[in-house]
């Protein structure tokens, strides 16, 4: 646990919670697609027809082979038109699934950019004994001490070994507000490329340069780090034999074909293979990988490795710390319960009196209560003439104020009933049961007590209680739909652990965790199966955040933790695990989404092209012509065409991720079973049939 | 009663039939397997084969004991034809050699539970092979493909072991305590229903109308018990199970197809039994049985709708079909027979309609899965079944999990290249088959003229026959002439690869399955056991196929059928 001053609290206060799906202003938003990136990333989309390159989509380098071969025969034969509008659409068909890849990179590149204007070369100042050099910051070497001071850039990655410094993180994090960075405890760090504006740090670099914490960024969101995932292989796998059999399917049909006295063109197999092989998924495959990534980017994760991104949509066990992430972080005061005899109003009275004095922000909370719930104006310290402060402190744990003859007070619970005693005054019989009842329900009693001309007597208990953010129970609740189960990891007793996890609705709580405690829990989850997710910021967390699948260290927190850990939150906003987890879920979702579609195109396809091939030779196969279209050779091209444009049309759902939703397995493959699988079937049926009548429109063809 | 009606009733006495039987077989078959106990004349066999029946195999450990079983089988087998010339009279009843191209079609054929026969039976084997040759294969090459289905159910119920059990005690308990009993009651009800069970030799007859016909005995009825038992399908005649000697009445022919079907199904309950979720068990049951229900559906229709004058006045297509079976009982052998591995006909598959016969073709090209050759077809089915959990695995945002396994790359690789393996197998030799000079000459129908969609049906006999063999099927389209060296050759390659390859897949799945540690079932967790899934794993089926096969069905029987 960090304690933090008042003082630095402010600018690492976790961000004010964005309500779930919306976009931070000013931030590039979860997907939206600008259709002049298409232009823009043209070039690259011819570069990489490069068969080097290409060979790594086994699909689409199929349909690149198949495309020179047609291009072999139309050159044979230029007249006819058939041959080069296959030829053409062909290679359209190539270049649509580069042109997705370029436009998914395309939106890392413009981040890269950015970074790298961070990333000028700077002069670092580097201490050696008791003086200090300037040498160029890409030769520091891991353990040389630098100093900053206001205005310097930080050369490099490391630690803060002495001194504290305001540091602007904005060229890293996009947040203006600067952050404290100092010696020792969790908020040590300090990101290469980030700028101090006030003080002087030495700072320890902890990094080689190159490895910098932003090198490895640019290389995230350029995708030149890009691995393919364990998932992706494997569906790559599958794509790959679906491509032997169609290949086998259509390679075989020509000595079948030729025994039925209707052997086809070379440039009709080369369409038909190309229609069946699975081009939708093939060809969107990495952009849909790459736009995942991109999207971590979006919200200010940065993700070590596509795998953890993917293990994000396994998590089964999501570990939450309570301060920050479920609660606002302190106690507040939450209601005003007076003894007997009493009034609400007055106690709130008193309360806020007494609590004038007290800086903490617990008592800062009663006089934010009494002033929404009473309507009581906050009064200033100078408005009461002659009054007498008695400022909160650890030793006398109560606050108060003497004025006009009267002494009021709150504090703890024993505190204020020995001031009571001690001047002889009235302790309300119920004034014990409610401060119980308040303790039992895992909250903190103080009592507010007065001496005038009746005597000292207790007026009433202030129920202060960690204040569970707006809007944890539903999300809670959606994560159980997800099959995800949460604990809360809190320091708290076990009683209040339990009061504010039922509030919460978590699912299970871990009270007075220590970093074993939360290693042990993580261990004995993993030994079941299941996937654990965390998140943390300390020196002692980093343990544990190697050891969940998906640790997620916050951007304040300390090198050792960010290094433990496979992601990066640079908002440091606990709260965003369960959107990592749902854009880990996006992704494969979009991957089968789209691979069901894909399949599900062949069908129409073959009711195009079969006729198309055989209806000669075997009139009765006409029949299989249900679209009835206009010849058999529109109904190849119009199959050809719409296998391309299908690509263009799903860049955006690519990019963006199929529509998620948290729900239960069974509706969203119901879900998704419609609209892909189904829709899959029946689209390319439309699709094929308003091609065929364009062209068919067409003077020369038609 | 009007045939569709005497057909709709067969079908129903059947599916309940087997219904009674589904739970006590596939829980014994579940005991049979899991049980702790050897029975003394396992021991006895144990210790002749110098076996250890305790001792647990990793994957390459159990596929080797396959392999090495099952090359021993297919030398005897081979050896056992090639001197059959030298044979007393009274075990080889006079026939002579075989010829080593037919006699190793043949013994690839029983080693594999294909039973694809290029011979006649009665013209070509005497007692010895028949009984001590193929009659036995009958029995183990079943027992081989039911180890395996266990094994890979093994895979799926372990955790952190790459164990999958012993294949000798497997092989032997297979045999002995679910086969041999089966078969032995299966055998007393077809005797007392006047199938024939002797030594006799051949004898000649005198016909009706002049001339003399040569008949032969045999030990008939227990052999045609496991034919349809562990989905063999090599009659002991070449009329099959159309010959009276082999199927006597209608009721036999509806015995005969419950004896078919019974293991097959009821082993989903055997698996889900085994790992520990009975509702699994049912899901696969249900793919299978839609599927089932679905094709002997539209055979019944296209057999007794077919038009034409003729047939309109015979009630449905009737050709090649007994009277004493009719067109119902014959339909749903068809399909009972080519949706699993069995082979055995009661009809001349090449007569029925274009679309009944593309019916059968395309139920041997699901992979013989619904419900499958015994073993075989649980294997081929969750394999499917991992296919279909993978890509809507995906469509509920985790990675795809079946019954608590992770299905990464490894597993995924290993389903691929399985089913890649029979279409490689059908396509490629069919396809060398057309373009090469002679082979086309086999087909009988030939193509005269391609308008009227008999040269589709000369086509549709080729594919057949690859397909039959490539997936351990065994029936033939007939119209063929596949006694040459070539389809002698090439099915029995066909037939060897198509059974053993997918082996190889299927224990390496298994063991890689057995290593991993199972997920816990959570609310995210896609439901294999439901009706939804199961639709799926029906629909991934139907769609994988028939994309595969569609150019080649539409050469043979939709442009007959359609013509």
């Amino acid at each position: 646990m960090s304690t933090t001053t008042p003082v630095r609290t402010a600018p690492e206060e976790p961000k004010d919670e964005r309500p779930h799906g919306s976009e931070e202003p000013g931030r590039v938003s979860g997907g939206l697609f600008d259709p002049a990136q298409l232009v823009k990333s043209l070039p690259d989309a011819f570069r990489k027809l490069d068969p080097r390159v290409m060979v790594k989509s086994p699909v689409m380098f199929v349909v690149e082979v198949g495309s020179v071969v047609t291009t072999g025969l139309a050159l044979k034969d230029p007249g006819a038109w058939f041959g080069w509008a296959i030829t053409i659409w062909l290679w359209l068909t190539v270049i649509f699934a580069n042109l997705a890849e370029a436009v998914a990179e395309g939106r890392g590149k413009a981040q890269a950019d950015t970074l790298r204007k961070a990333k000028t070369d700077t002069v670092a100042r580097r201490l050696n004994g008791g003086t200090e050099e300037s040498v160029p910051g890409t030769e520091l070497r891991v353990g040389d001490l630098v100093v900053c001071e206001a205005g310097d850039i930080i050369p490099g990655d490391g630690d803060v070994v002495e001194g504290v410094a305001s540091v602007d993180e904005s060229a890293i994090t996009g947040e203006s507000a600067p952050v404290i960075r100092e010696s020792g405890g969790d908020r040590s760090a300090v990101t290469g490329g980030t700028k101090v504006l006030s003080d002087r740090i030495v700072i320890k670099i902890m990094t080689k340069p190159g490895e910098t914490f932003i090198d490895r960024m640019i290389n995230l969101v350029e995708g030149a780090a890009r691995q393919k995932t364990p998932n992706e292989i494997a569906l790559n796998i599958l794509l790959a034999s679906l491509t032997i059999v169609f290949l086998l399917a259509v390679v075989t049909l020509q000595p079948f074909a030729i025994y039925a006295h209707a052997e086809q063109s070379m440039i009709v197999l080369a369409a038909l293979v190309v229609c069946l092989i699975p081009t939708t998924i093939g060809a969107l495959l990495s952009a849909i990988g790459i736009a995942g990534m991109d999207r971590l980017v979006q919200r200010n994760v940065l993700a070590m490795s596509g795998r953890a991104v993917e293990a994000a949509g396994d998590i089964s066990t999501l570990l939450l710390d309570k301060t920050g992430t479920i609660t606002y972080g302190n106690r507040q005061a939450a209601e005003f319960v007076p003894v007997k005899g009493t009034m609400a109003a007055e106690v709130a009275d008193a309360a806020q009196l007494s609590s004038l004095a007290d800086e903490t922000p617990e008592g800062r909370s009663i006089v934010v209560l009494a002033k929404e719930k009473y309507g009581l104006r906050e009064r200033h310290e100078g408005e009461l003439v002659g009054a007498e402060w008695i400022p909160f402190t650890a030793q006398t744990r109560m606050s108060g104020v003497d004025v006009d003859g009267r002494k009021v007070r709150k504090g703890a619970t024993g505190s204020v009933l020995t001031w009571v005693t001690e001047r002889g005054g009235r302790i309300a019989e119920d004034a014990t049961k409610l401060t119980d009842d308040i303790s039992q329900a895992g909250g903190t009693p103080l009592l507010v007590a007065v001496e005038d001309e009746k005597g000292a007597r207790v007026l009433g208990v202030i129920h202060l209680k960690d204040v569970v953010k707006e809007g944890m129970r539903e999300r809670f609740d959606e994560l159980r739909r997800m099959g995800i189960k949460t604990v809360m990891i809190t320091g708290d007793n076990p009683l209040t652990a339990k009061a504010i996890a039922e509030e919460a609705g978590v699912d299970d709580f871990l009270a007075e965790a220590t970093p074993e405690d939360k290693m042990a829990l993580i261990k004995r989850e993993q030994a079941g199966g299941k996937l654990v997710a965390m998140t943390g910021d300390g020196t002692n967390d980093a343990p544990a955040l190697a050891q969940a699948d998906v640790g997620v260290a916050m951007n304040t927190g300390t090198s050792a933790a960010k290094e433990a850990g496979n992601m990066v939150d640079l908002d440091s906003n606990p709260t965003k695990l369960i959107e990592i987890v749902e854009i880990g879920k996006q992704l494969l979702i979009t991957r089968g989404a789209l691979t069901t579609f894909s399949i599900a195109n062949d069908v129409a396809k073959y009711f195009a092209i079969i006729p198309a091939m055989f209806a000669v030779a075997y009139p009765g196969l006409d029949k299989l012509n249900i679209m009835s279209l206009h010849s058999p050779q529109t109904a190849i091209l119009s199959a050809v065409i719409f296998n391309a444009l299908v690509i263009v049309a799903l860049v955006p759902l690519a990019l963006k991720g199929v529509r998620y939703r948290p729900m239960s397995a069974d509706s969203m493959l119901r879900r998704n079973l419609t609209v892909y699988g189904l829709g899959g079937l029946v689209a390319p049926f439309i699709g094929i049939k308003i091609i065929d009548l364009l062209i068919s429109l067409i003077p020369g063809i038609g | 009663m009007s045939p569709v009606l005497s057909g709709v009733l067969q079908l129903t006495a059947l599916v309940a039939a087997l219904v009674l039987v589904y739970r006590p077989l596939g829980d014994y078959m579940a005991r049979v397997y899991s049980s702790e106990k050897h029975l003394r004349v396992e021991k006895l066999i144990y210790r002749s084969i110098g076996a250890n029946p305790n001792a647990e195999m990793r994957w390459p450990a159990y596929l080797r004991g396959i392999l090495a079983f099952s090359a021993a089988s297919l030398l005897f087998l081979y050896l056992l034809q090639r001197i059959q010339g030298i044979l007393p009279h009274s075990l080889s009843l006079g026939f002579t050699a075989i010829s080593p191209d037919q006699a190793f079609n043949t013994a690839a054929s029983f080693v594999a539970n294909t039973n694809w026969q290029s011979y006649s039976g009665e013209q070509a084997m005497g007692h010895a092979v028949q009984t001590l040759g193929l009659a036995v294969q009958n029995f183990v090459s079943a027992a081989v493909g039911m180890a395996v289905a266990v094994a890979l159910v093994r895979g799926f119920a372990r955790a952190r072991t790459g164990e999958l059990g012993n294949f000798w005690s497997d092989l032997v308990r297979g045999t002995i305590r679910i086969l041999i009993p089966i078969s032995v009651i299966g055998a007393v009800v077809l005797v007392a229903c006047g199938a024939i069970q002797n030594f006799a030799g051949i004898h000649d007859i005198g016909q009706l109308a002049g001339g003399t016909q040569q008949v032969n005995g045999g030990a008939v009825a227990s052999q045609e018990a496991i034919k349809e038992l562990g989905t063999n399908g090599g009659g002991y005649f070449n009329a099959n199970s159309a010959h009276p000697f082999e199927n006597p009445n209608a009721f036999t022919n509806l015995f005969e197809i419950f004896l078919i079907l019974v293991i097959p199904f009821s082993l989903t309950r055997t698996f889900g039994k085994l790992v520990g979720n009975v509702k699994q068990g049912y899901a696969i049951l249900a793919a299978m049985g839609v599927i089932w229900l679905g094709f002997t559906a539209l055979m019944m229709w296209t057999e007794f709708h077919h038009g034409g004058a003729a047939l309109q006045a015979a009630g449905g297509a009737l050709e090649g079909k007994e009277q004493r079976f009719g067109i119902g009982g014959t339909s749903i052998f068809a399909t009972s027979t080519t949706l699993t591995s069995t082979g055995a006909v009661d009809g001349f598959h090449s007569s029925f309609t274009g679309f009944g016969g593309g019916i059968a073709l395309l139920g041997m090209m699901l992979g013989e899965i619904a419900p499958g050759g015994v073993g075989s077809g649980l294997y081929g089915m969750l394999v499917m079944a991992i296919i279909a959990v993978f890509i809507a695995g995906l469509m509920v945002g985790r990675t795809p999990e079946y019954l608590g396994k992770k299905i990464g790359t490894r597993e995924i690789k290993l389903a691929a290249c399985y089913i890649l393996i029979t279409p490689t197998l059908v396509l490629g030799f069919t396809a060398v088959s057309m373009v090469m000079a002679t082979p086309p000459h086999s087909i009988l129908n030939v193509a005269g003229n391609s308008v009227d969609g008999s040269g589709a049906h000369g086509f549709s006999e080729v594919l057949y026959a690859f397909t039959s063999g490539a997936n351990n099927n065994g029936s033939a389209m007939a119209g063929l002439n596949a006694n040459t060296q070539w389809y002698n050759t090439t099915i029995g390659l066909a037939m060897l690869l198509g059974r053993f390859l997918p082996m190889v897949f299927v224990l390496a799945l298994a063991g890689s399955l057995a290593e991993q540690k199972p997920v816990p079932e959570t609310a995210g967790t896609l439901r294999t056991e439901k009706p939804l899934f199961a639709g799926l794993l029906v629909g991934a089926i139907l769609i994988i196929t028939g994309l595969t096969y569609f150019p080649a069905l539409a050469l043979g029987p939709m442009a007959e059928g359609l013509s």
